[in-house]
């Protein structure tokens, strides 16, 4: 692996990202379904998926959009459930920092949860990965993703509500997440990061979207910090 | 709303995403951090994603936020699945397959 080439470390990002298509396919199309049944154009459907490329936000600013919550207000619940994406910013320079403006300016527009899971995993487990084939993975991962993610978004508000809902396409997220954060429980302070974070999650889920998550993100990383020094 | 107010919506979350992507990437790029952040860093993705799903699961939006058997047993079983594999796809599978059983066994399928 340390002696892939720039052009199969971005093969192997791109089998990475496939499994991530099972998930996007069903998102994309519900949003496509959804963005039209609230009344959009399939333009407008479209420039969210292709402009904003954010799962959860694009549904949070379709819900406030229904709801007539002005634009000062939807703009703020959709940015908030984005912030998470600071911290992915965060995480990724230690592996990422030293590349050229130009190609961390794109791995930025392609940084959603798949991406940047996908990414982390792989440079977590090969320490040895060179900058430049670390760049061709992760636009690897996102090749498969973001044009499907596109399509199916099309392709939901073309066929609209002709999906039905007792395939609980909702759940595709959340079963996906959790098929990512599993094999990622690699030692006891994972493991505590996780339980604060669904526990702290949980609790503060009354709060104004994207704000209780945040902070059970840092609670989470705190608790992952102070187990792994008990232990060390 | 009209057209042109969605397209603002539209442009300005784009605009407005693409800066949060971009903040540490874009700003910091090879000034060192600090080892204690470095350290916090690490656990990104375990502290994220499980307090993204939590209430999902436990408050599903398409039950109006009633627990649901087969939505728990789903998420345990792609838990478990992963825990144990160590990847991805057959715990994605495994969840797929448990909720589908799950809705079929309550008679919502």
């Amino acid at each position: 692996m340390a002696l892939a080439t720039g052009k199969s470390a971005y093969l192997q990002g791109v089998r990475d990202g496939m499994p991530f298509l099972l998930v996007a396919v069903p998102f994309a199309a519900l949003f496509g379904v959804s963005a039209v049944e609230a009344g959009l154009s399939i333009g407008q459907a479209m420039g969210f998926s292709v402009l904003v490329i954010a799962g959860a936000s694009q549904f949070a600013a379709l819900q406030m959009i229904v709801d007539n919550a002005g634009v000062a207000l939807t703009l703020l619940a959709a940015l908030a459930v984005n912030l998470r994406m600071a911290m992915y910013s965060a995480s990724l320079v230690p592996y990422l920092g030293e590349a050229p403006l130009w190609k961390r300016a794109c791995v930025s527009y392609l940084l959603f949860d798949q991406s940047y899971v996908a990414a982390v995993a792989r440079y977590e487990a090969d320490g040895m990965m060179r900058l430049r084939d670390r760049v061709a993975f992760f636009f690897g991962v996102a090749t498969p993703i973001a044009p499907t993610w596109v399509l199916a978004t099309l392709a939901g508000a073309l066929l609209g509500a002709r999906i039905p809902d007792a395939a609980a396409l909702d759940f595709a997220l959340p079963i996906t997440f959790i098929a990512m954060v599993g094999p990622m429980l690699r030692t006891l302070a994972h493991v505590a990061a996780a339980l604060v974070s669904v526990v702290v999650g949980l609790a503060l889920v009354g709060l104004p979207s994207g704000t209780g998550l945040l902070i059970a993100a840092a609670c989470a990383m705190a608790a992952g910090v102070i187990v792994e020094g008990r232990r060390a | 709303m009209t057209d042109a107010v969605i397209w603002t919506v539209i442009l300005a979350l784009g605009v407005g995403t693409f800066l949060i992507r971009f903040s540490f990437l874009g700003l910091i790029g090879t000034r060192p951090m600090p080892p204690l952040v470095l350290r916090l860093l690490r656990y990104t993705p375990v502290a994220v994603l499980p307090g993204l799903v939590a209430p999902l699961v436990v408050w599903p939006a398409a039950t109006e936020g009633a627990p649901e058997p087969a939505r728990l047993c789903a998420a345990a079983v792609a838990l478990a699945v992963g825990l144990w594999t160590r990847s991805v796809i057959p715990a994605v599978l495994a969840g797929f397959a448990t909720l589908y059983l799950g809705l079929w066994l309550t008679g919502a399928f």
